[in-house]
């Protein structure tokens, strides 16, 4: 009896060797080089995977940067300049400064603003709604609230106001991966220079209609009057369709745009209260 | 007792509800104001040849057909050209129209106004098709897709059998019903130029068997004639489906994705085939339809003749005003048709019905979970599998909805009217076909 374990014994072990022999030899032969530069980019990267960077995943990002012979092309919203400073200096390279972003949903239309005129009652996501028609609202432009935008965001930087109609970005949690935007059926969603202490300056409103149209539809529709566009005095602010637009870049936050606007539709965020308008007012009535 | 036809798969039997059966067509006063927009069909918007201030006749072009898959738009009232504009039509999003101030009915002299019954005609089938074409007929189903082009088929294909749809199998509806009562011969006369203008000998009129007084109207009338027969079809939605209606009248089935020229057919609606016959016969270009008003809260459910461009409220008054428990204003009939958003929106070539829905009728139940009960897929009248393609839709997986036929859904909505858990299907599958549609376009190019 005892033999016949013997004989186990020593027929696996054989079979083993050989396939131990073997396999060495095969992985020998058909060994994939990879760049150990990839995993070390890799580790460097946020691993959110959010794909705000073009690619499927930090893996692949990791992948195409160690690929590349610059690094113009390839920014890691996520991790910012700092994770990219990182990456260049693993790779040799040198990293292409940025401005961080953050993300606006470009309209005011809450309940207070925007009259409902009709109810969906189809399934509710936004996409649906927009394929089917313009929306509850008369502005054919703006938030449909059914927060498409919010299931896309993995950082959890939106948040769903049913009080307001209208979701709201988080600034702290924005990373900026640009998943709301290509979410949004309204393309209401703008990446923007983030500015110290999340300060904003922003025309909240999409709406191209002539002014009339929109103001109906909307108490405070940019009417592509063009009073911001002469105040500023940067060139930051164009109005092309009936609609102004601020472009981040150029904007310095002088905020001179915002009490001109006959609407209200430019937003100013996170500044500290006015002071200068009081002023004027005690000059006014000590002239008199 | 022989078996009536019908179509093999899937289908449903919603409620009939024609409570405007009875009601003869009326004629609807000409209201002060009209728009009619631009696109009416499908295919290119016609290019509007008039301008603010143009004095127009009833039945002049005022907007040119551009392209062949096209058609042209015509006055449906004599005035002064108000302006060029945009307003929202039944999507909400703003379409280019005419908006005309009514002065008097003055129509244009070509138009033989005689009730008279033109019978006889010598043209041949290609002028046939051109005087549909300048006429501005679209199908009159509600697809709305310009008739000229059907009746001419790609290279290498040619029909052997004219089928005229009087099934209007949609709940509500019966427009199509009493001008099959009430212009027999006419509809037998335009279903003849739809035969010479496709060089057919057979045409087949499918009429469902819950309309007896319009089959046996017609089958008498189509006696005269060599070729034209009647079919009598057992009630099931969607009968009026094209493919379904072939399948029920000659036993084909049409292939995925193919067109029904595939297997020698052609479908016209009885309103397309009436269009025709005054187009031909009457010198009338398509600037007004029948148009059944209904609904349970209002007071007279009727059916008028309706001039193209006339706002949805003038019709809604003239049936005894909006009921106040008012949940829902649809252009169509309950299972395809559209809930509108305002009742400025015109009516147009396609619309066949304008149903008034109270308020605990037309809300939509919450929706729950699919059990799996796979009543969709024995409702799907084109064999697909609703509830998969649903959660495709849903979960974005836009390459596998297209393996799995997503372009073959006709929208129906037999599947969401028949599920228990009362998912909204059909929304997310015509969402799904956009997208997929747009990916199959994109890679074309």
């Amino acid at each position: 009896m005892s033999i016949t374990i013997v004989y186990t014994i020593a027929t696996l072990s054989v079979i083993g060797t050989s396939a131990a022999v073997i396999l060495y030899f095969v992985a020998q032969k058909f060994k994939v080089y990879e760049d150990p530069r990839i995993n070390e980019v890799e580790e460097n990267l946020p691993a959110a995977n959010c794909g705000g960077c073009g690619y499927a995943g930090c893996r692949a990002f990791a992948e195409a940067c160690v690929k590349a012979s610059d690094l113009g092309d390839l920014y890691c919203p996520v991790g910012g300049n700092e994770t990219m400073n990182k990456v260049a200096e693993i790779l040799g390279l040198e990293a292409v400064k940025k401005d961080a972003r953050v993300a606006y949903i470009r309209c005011n239309g809450t309940c207070d603003h925007r009259p409902k005129t009709n109810i969906f009652d189809g399934a509710a996501t936004c996409a649906i709604a927009a394929s089917v028609y313009s929306g509850e609202t008369d502005c054919q432009w703006g938030c449909l609230g059914y927060g498409d935008c919010f299931d896309a965001c993995d950082f959890d930087a939106i948040e769903l106001r049913t009080d307001l109609g209208v979701p709201r970005i988080i600034d702290d949690m924005c990373v900026a991966c640009g998943a709301c935007v290509e979410a949004c059926p309204k393309d209401l969603i703008e990446l923007r220079k983030r500015f110290p202490k999340d300060r904003k300056v922003v025309v909240a409103c999409r709406n191209t209609d002539k002014g009339g149209v929109a103001r109906k539809a909307c108490s405070v529709a940019c009417i592509g009057c063009g009073k911001c566009e002469k105040e500023c005095n940067f060139d930051a602010i164009t109005i092309e369709n009936n609609l102004a637009f601020i472009d981040s870049d150029k904007c310095k936050l002088c905020r001179k745009c915002v009490p001109v606007c006959p609407t209200n539709a430019i937003i100013e965020e996170n500044f500290p209260p006015r002071k200068i308008k009081q002023e004027e007012k005690e000059e006014c009535s000590t002239a008199k | 007792m022989r078996m009536l036809k019908t179509f093999r798969k899937g289908g449903v039997h919603p409620p009939e509800n024609k409570l405007s059966a009875g009601k003869p067509i009326k004629v609807l006063p000409v209201p002060t104001s009209v728009f009619i927009p631009v696109s009416q069909h499908i295919g290119a918007p016609a290019t509007p040849v008039v301008q603010r201030g143009d004095q127009v006749k009833v039945g002049q072009i005022i907007a040119k057909s551009s392209s062949f898959v096209s058609t042209n738009i015509h006055s449906s009232v004599s005035g002064k050209v108000k302006k060029v504009d945009f307003q929202a039509d039944s999507s909400g999003y703003p379409k280019q129209g005419i908006f005309i101030d009514v002065i008097g009915d003055e129509w244009i002299d070509e138009i033989d106004r005689s009730e008279e019954l033109k019978k006889d005609f010598n043209l041949d089938g290609p002028e046939i098709v051109k005087k549909i074409q300048e006429a501005g007929i679209v199908g009159e189903g509600g697809a709305t897709f310009p008739t000229h082009v059907k009746l001419v088929p790609p290279k290498g294909m040619k029909a052997d059998t004219l089928i005229i749809n009087g099934v209007e199998c949609e709940p509500y509806l019966t427009s199509d019903h009493r001008l099959m009562l009430e212009k027999p011969d006419e509809i037998i006369v335009g279903t003849r130029l739809l035969m010479k203008a496709l060089g057919v000998e057979k045409a087949v009129i499918g009429i469902e068997n819950n309309k007896p007084d319009a089959i046996r109207k017609l089958s008498e009338k189509a006696k005269e004639y060599k070729g034209i027969s009647v079919a009598a079809l057992k009630v099931k939605y969607p009968q009026g489906g094209e493919k379904q209606l072939i399948k029920a009248v000659t036993g084909r089935e049409v292939p995925s994705g193919g067109l029904p020229i595939a297997v020698g057919a052609v479908v016209n609606n009885v309103g397309t085939a009436f269009a025709v016959y005054e187009a031909i016969q009457k010198n009338k270009p398509l600037f007004e339809r029948v148009v059944t008003i209904t609904g349970k809260g209002i007071a007279n459910p009727s059916n008028f003749r309706v001039r193209i461009g006339t706002p949805t409220s003038a019709l809604v008054e003239a049936a005894g005003g909006l009921p106040e428990d008012t949940g829902k204003v649809i252009s169509g009939g309950p299972m395809m048709g559209r809930a509108i958003a305002s009742l400025d929106v015109p009516v147009t070539k396609g619309t066949s019905g304008i149903l008034i829905m109270k308020n605990d009728e037309a809300k939509r139940k919450k929706y729950i979970a699919c059990i799996r009960c796979s009543r969709c897929v024995s409702a799907c009248p084109m064999g697909l599998e609703p509830y998969l393609l649903m959660t495709l839709a849903e979960k974005q997986i836009f390459d596998r909805a297209e393996d799995d036929k997503i372009m073959d859904c006709m929208e129906c909505g037999s599947c969401s009217y028949t599920c228990p858990s009362n998912r909204p299907l059909l929304d997310y599958i015509r969402f799904g076909k956009g997208k997929v549609g747009q990916i199959m376009r994109s890679r074309k190019k």
